[in-house]
């Protein structure tokens, strides 16, 4: 089964098997993924389930949309070149994970 | 006799009862009727509406992040504005589908956002504080005029930057025009469009002219956007008017919500007096709990089976989020309690998806705001009478509300 891993910025990691379609954001709040506040509960509105995209995922997930890029400004972490809302970001079909790094903080 | 009700039905395999969500007896406590619907299945047919309807969290949750196969191009009122001709001109953020919508969304997103909405929070701050030195110079004072509805009123339209005079008399009825139409054309809206006529469509179009927006307000941004090209110039008086009328009237009722909730469970407000932090949390249990939004509509784009029940093209579907965020099956069995210590979050208050709520950061932080304040200068609420529920299509919140408080 394919999974997605979350790294914290302390280096723990944290593996969860999902079926494709499965979102990075609601996987993370349905496991109690810590640092995933995801206050809007994804439409992209509010800024908190920031994650910086591993590389290694970086060709399975399409590129970030317009609305997407707007509402990055406002991520409280840094924002970086790999910078992703975890809940604009889907599971792809055939891909066996996908890794983010969670930021320090979201509020 | 075969009734064309029943030719619909065979159609489909869901239950159908001849249930109506908006009866006033209804909407004086819906919660038990909500149940009901959870429990004919995971989707039913209202007879009376010939519409479809789902109650339950997953399965509303799935519809409204499926904007390809649940549309809102057609109305997310009861009509079909595919095969009926719209009653006024379709909104253009909220009643269009993608890739349109992305180009309006993005707009109102970047001026919604949390970046430019956390620069609100002073002055959201300091005027809470004001109001609440006037209103607590009061032994007993009514909730909803006094508090829910002056703070909205004062710091969402000066944000969005109006004039300040006019306000009182003409915002609240147009936003209650706008959200009966979230429901059938029924007497309730019908009323309330005769009353929205007599000035207060005609203010509003005035207010959201370039000239009488203050320079810097959010009104004031959609014109400069219109500059910049990301809008049709005709475009940015129609979203000052969409941001007016969307954000006032649902703050009005989550305010009203929120100090009913906390004066019926004073054990709730103690928690949060002795911790005024836990506001922005206690919001969004307030939010689930007491659903400002209740229920609109989407419409099938083809055959669909949700739950393993096919609905046809071209349906209306009623999406209760109201119930979604009173679902045992999302909430388990404190579903029906209010409790501020729970984490709320992934509730549907304010919609998802792609047509989540634009304003509902500005939201979060007025209602956050207004808690806080009150949580630190107010021990106890006391309800001092039977509050006047108001009657809305979608929205739910009163018209009047008598308290009285208990200094800290």
């Amino acid at each position: 089964m394919p999974q997605i891993t979350y790294i914290q910025p302390n280096g723990e990691s944290r593996s969860i098997a999902v079926n494709p379609g499965a979102t990075v954001m609601l996987t993370a709040v349905a496991n109690g993924v810590e640092g995933i506040v995801a206050e809007c509960g994804g439409s992209a509105m509010c800024a908190t389930c920031h994650v910086y995209l591993d590389e290694a995922s970086h060709s399975f997930v399409p590129p970030v949309s317009e609305v997407e890029h707007e509402m990055l400004e406002s991520a409280t972490a840094a924002r970086r070149e790999n910078s992703r809302l975890a809940c604009q970001i889907e599971m792809p079909q055939g891909v066996d994970e996908i890794i983010v790094h969670i930021p320090t903080h979201q509020v | 006799m075969i009734t064309s009700i029943s030719v619909e039905r065979l159609e489909t395999d869901a239950p159908s009862t001849d249930f109506d969500p908006y009866t006033n007896e209804v909407l004086d406590d819906p919660y038990p009727h909500y149940e009901m619907l959870r429990e004919l299945g995971p989707v039913f047919y209202l007879n009376k509406y010939r519409a479809y309807g789902i109650a339950r969290h997953t399965e509303i949750d799935h519809v409204l992040r499926d904007p390809g196969t649940f549309c809102s191009s057609a109305g997310v009122g009861l009509a079909n504005f595919h095969t009926t001709s719209p009653w006024r001109k379709p909104s253009i953020i909220l009643e269009v589908d993608p890739p349109m919508h992305a180009r309006t969304r993005k707009v109102m997103g970047g001026l919604l956002s949390p970046a430019s909405i956390n620069k609100l929070r002073t002055m959201f701050e300091l005027e809470a504080n004001e109001l609440l030195d006037r209103v607590l110079a009061k032994s007993r004072f009514d909730a909803v005029s006094d508090l829910c509805e002056a703070y909205p009123l004062r710091v969402f339209a000066d944000a969005v930057g109006i004039p300040r005079e006019g306000r009182e008399k003409y915002l609240l009825p147009y936003g209650d025009m706008v959200f009966n139409a979230f429901g059938p054309v029924n007497d309730r809206f019908k009323a309330c469009l005769a009353k929205a006529q007599e000035g207060s469509i005609d203010w509003i179009g005035e207010v959201c002219k370039r000239e009488n927006l203050s320079p810097d307000g959010l009104g004031m941004q959609l014109y400069k956007a219109a500059d910049d090209g990301l809008l049709e110039p005709e475009e940015a008086p129609m979203l000052v008017r969409t941001v007016l009328s969307a954000g006032l009237d649902t703050t009005v009722f989550t305010l009203c919500n929120a100090i009913l909730s906390f004066s019926r469970f004073p054990d709730q407000w103690a928690l949060l007096h002795a911790n005024p932090s836990l506001s922005r949390q206690a919001l969004e249990e307030v939010l689930r709990y007491e659903s400002t939004f209740h229920s609109f509509y989407r419409t099938t784009t083809k055959e669909v089976e949700v739950a393993g029940v096919r609905l046809p093209a071209e349906q209306k579907v009623l999406v209760v989020i109201g119930s979604a965020n009173r679902d045992p099956r999302r909430w388990g069995d404190t579903a029906n309690k209010f409790d501020i210590s729970r984490k709320a979050s992934g509730n549907l208050a304010f919609g998802t998806g792609i047509h989540g709520c634009a304003g509902q950061m500005i939201a979060r932080l007025e209602g956050e705001v207004v808690l806080a304040a009150l949580a630190k200068r107010i021990k106890k609420i006391n309800l001092e009478g039977t509050p006047i529920i108001h009657y809305n299509n979608s929205v739910r919140g009163y018209t009047s509300m008598p308290v009285s408080v208990e200094a800290a």
